[in-house]
């Protein structure tokens, strides 16, 4: 790709972008949401065109008109949002659309046979072709989608973000499958925000900022820092704020807690003026932990107090002065085809609602967390991801809560994005009145290390003992949330 | 707002349409007179007052298949009691009640059930229905005359000064409350909410399961009362009535740029959107149009305002 430029309306998306990516290699793109990644990635599909600019593949020019044609010549991307249709077997979505076909009946026997062939390919001949994709996890799916990119004869493979909500061994799996590819001579663009993995990963790298090639080379030898500074445009400064704490009241105490089937049990205080880790990999039940605590799951055995309250659903928890975020932004935190307003103010209206109050009401929420919009009423759905999240949060900022429980609060956000959401949290947990108490759940260990005053470790639905953050590593937590020993 | 300049637009352009060929026609302005403005609002005072009820149980991802039966229960309520000697307003009161009735039942059945609103209302509709014929034996009943019969009726020459009959003014006065309600209010945001993301509403505090069974009470109580317009207009209580109403009444909150998917939904537009298909069946009818035709175009409006705003909500989004 040479020389991209694409604007929309006044802003420049992208500003003459070289990029090249050679066969058999992973090349990481990194950069911070808005630095224009997926308008690149989207000009590589097909799914949009360039205003100047020249893409060649294979030597020849490639200029797709849409997605269509792009995976025809041989690119194909891979999306967060997985595109498979989940009632239809792995064998049928490996082929859907191109279905092979014997005097005009399905040919499922070759369809089992070539998918299997593929996945063996890939190192995972344990999916089995007859399986229903929904009966399958995320990671499996994943694979899934990138046997159909395969079998479909895919010469360049664009990976958005595949690791963002995969726990450890999934996504080591996922690397090994990439360096296989890689080795068969397939073209890997890998987009993420966790750059040690990038390094790890990758063979080359590039950096966009504000829709420009910032850096680019081998990742050999290149430190995270490097880029984080390329990518901020100045040198980081503390990643993560905290201020001098001091635990006060209890505001959370739930002993021996269990759900219907995660938890199995769980004790722990939140105090004001601390924040608690839950570190626990994908399926230990650490989303359905809070999501007892917040009235959303039945609580099957055990006490919960919050604020004093016991067991209650979400309105009442709201109302004593607690509020939650929760990981999945979509489908549960935020209601997307309404406004901005709407979504910061869904806990706490008043009975009347007009635009002028709405506008007071939002204006210091919107400010203190920098959330970027046009407009207050506009849906909240045509903001970034990261705008998109910090207005998730923006809700317990007005609703002024004295308990926050966020459950993954900076997953696929940029870096900025997180940094605001940091600044906020320390200074809720140290303000001088009515410090608030915060148990945030993270799989992301720098970050859980760099925010918390305790750590808790979830694994198989038991929640251990806490630990401070100062005394403890990364390693440690791993393995004890993997279920090598006890944190 | 800027949803219900659109429909409005579309309106004046239909109502522009038919003066012109009405014009054309007999070489008189027929279609723009008074009395012609007082035929189109008094034929819409039904469809419209109960696609009010409509727009909230839309605007909540709902829909109520159930209300042309439960006008139709109104009617025959409303009859009964007049027969059995029971004052109008306590006549009215039972109408409007009955829908009350069937409204909480949906709510209820959709809440705790937790069935589907198009199969609970489905079912609803044939229930309500056969409760109308089974307190009818089967026939109409005749009640006597009484005020109520007025509420739709061509105004007397003493009451010119009312403009349009009380009916039309109180589909008027209850679509502002509603407007107000679904617009201006913390329970019309959580309709929307629950609309646009039942879970995230959940998450954020709203009940659910409450403003659900609200928005089908109210649904109903409207029905309620467009059942006793149907009822003014028959002066009859006809079980049979309003076979297959609900559709034009869902129609019409469509028109009006409600989303079927839930989470929008604007009260004026519902209005503006039942004006629109009076405006073509009276049209139609004046140019000799033949029932047939009428339907045919009806139902090329439908499908066109909803494809308008798929593609307004593309550019948008």
């Amino acid at each position: 790709m040479r020389g991209i430029t694409k604007r929309f309306g006044a802003t420049e998306a992208l500003a003459a972008v070289d990029l090249s990516v050679l066969p058999g290699e992973i090349h990481a793109l990194l950069g911070q949401n808005g630095a224009g990644k997926s308008t690149l990635m989207k000009i590589l599909s097909g799914a949009l065109a360039p205003d100047a600019g020249t893409i060649e593949l294979d030597g020849a020019s490639y200029r797709p008109r849409d997605p269509l044609e792009g995976r025809r010549a041989g690119v194909a991307m891979i999306y967060q949002e997985l595109s498979l249709a989940p009632h239809l077997t792995v064998a049928e979505n490996v082929f859907l659309g191109v279905e092979p076909t014997r005097r005009g009946l399905l040919d499922r026997a070759t369809m089992r046979r070539r998918t299997a062939d593929v996945l063996t390919e890939l190192g995972s001949a344990d999916i089995v072709p007859d399986a229903r994709v929904g009966s399958l996890p995320i990671a499996a799916r994943q694979i899934v989608e990138i046997a159909r990119a395969l079998a479909a004869g895919c010469r360049v493979l664009v990976l958005d973000e595949p690791t963002s909500s995969l726990p450890k061994p999934d996504a080591e799996r996922l690397f090994a499958t990439m360096r296989r590819l890689a080795a068969k001579g397939e073209a890997i663009v890998y987009i993420t925000h966790f750059l040690e993995e990038a390094l790890a990963v990758a063979d080359r790298y590039s950096v966009l900022r504000d829709g420009r090639l910032v850096d680019a080379g081998p990742t050999a030898g290149v430190m995270p820092e490097t880029i984080v500074t390329a990518m901020v445009g100045q040198p980081g400064s503390e990643a993560y704020p905290r201020s001098p704490r001091r635990a006060g009241e209890a505001l959370l105490v739930i002993e021996d807690l269990a759900g219907m089937v995660r938890p199995n049990e769980a004790t722990i205080t939140v105090h004001r003026g601390e924040v608690v880790g839950i570190f626990g990999l994908v399926g230990s039940g650490r989303t359905e932990l809070l999501r007892a605590i917040f009235g959303l799951d039945p609580v099957v055995r055990g006490d919960v107090q919050v604020m004093g309250l016991g067991d209650a659903g979400p309105a009442e928890r709201w109302r004593s002065g607690a509020g939650m975020v929760s990981e999945d932004r979509k489908g549960e935190g935020l209601a997307s085809g309404r406004s901005v307003a709407d979504n910061l103010m869904l806990s706490r209206f008043g009975p009347w609602v007009t635009d002028r109050a709405q506008r007071r009401a939002v204006a210091p929420v919107v400010d203190e967390l920098g959330i970027r919009l046009a407009d207050p009423f506009q849906p909240v759905s045509q903001l970034s991801g990261g705008n998109q999240q910090k207005v998730a949060l923006g809700r317990l900022l007005h609703h002024d809560v004295d308990l926050l429980l966020l459950d993954e609060p900076t997953r696929g956000i940029d870096v900025a994005s997180k940094a605001a959401i940091y600044r906020v949290i320390d200074r809720l947990v140290t303000r001088a009145e009515r410090p608030c108490a915060v148990l945030i759940v993270g799989s992301y260990l720098p970050e859980l290390l760099g925010i918390c005053d305790r750590i808790v470790v979830m694994a198989r639905g038991s929640l251990g003992d806490p630990v401070r953050a100062a005394d403890i590593n990364e390693r440690a937590l791993l393995m004890a949330a993997s279920g090598a020993g006890a944190a | 707002m800027r949803r219900n300049l659109v429909t409005l637009a579309a309106l004046l352009g239909a109502f522009l349409f038919f003066a012109i060929l009405v014009q054309r026609e007999t070489g008189e302005f027929g279609f723009v007179s008074g009395a012609n403005l007082e035929l189109i609002l008094r034929q819409t005072a039904i469809v419209g007052t109960a696609a009010l009820g409509m727009t909230l149980i839309i605007a909540a991802g709902g829909i109520d298949l159930s209300a042309g039966a439960v006008i139709a229960l109104s009617t025959v309520v409303i009859a009964a009691s007049l027969s059995a000697g029971l004052s109008p307003i306590l006549a009215v009161a039972l109408g409007v009640g009955a829908g009350a009735v069937a409204g909480a039942l949906n709510g209820i059945l959709v809440t705790v059930l937790g069935v589907v609103p198009f199969i609970v209302t489905l079912g609803t509709m044939l229930v309500v229905r056969g409760v109308a014929k089974g307190l009818a034996h089967e026939q109409k009943i005749d009640a006597p005359m009484t005020w109520v019969n007025e509420a739709l009726a061509v105004l007397k020459p003493e009451h010119r000064w009312m403009l349009f009959p009380p009916g039309v003014w109180l589909t008027v006065a209850l679509a502002a409350v509603v407007g107000v309600v679904l617009n201006s209010t913390r329970f019309g945001r959580h309709v929307l909410a629950v609309g646009s993301n039942e879970a995230a509403a959940r998450l954020a505090g709203v009940r659910v399961g409450r403003v659900k069974r609200m928005v089908y009470l109210l649904g109903g109580v409207l029905v309620g009362v467009a059942g006793v317009m149907q009822f003014a207009r028959l002066s009859v209580g006809d079980p049979t009535v309003a076979t297959g109403l609900e559709l034009e009444i869902i129609a019409a909150v469509v028109i009006g740029g409600a989303s079927l998917a839930g989470g929008e939904g604007w009260v004026l537009g519902s209005l503006l959107g039942a004006l629109i298909m009076t405006v073509i069946r009276a049209g139609g009818s004046q140019l000799g149009w033949s029932n047939w035709v009428q339907e045919i175009v009806t139902g090329f409006i439908i499908v066109t305002a909803v494809a308008i705003d798929r593609i307004r909500h593309r550019r948008a989004g």
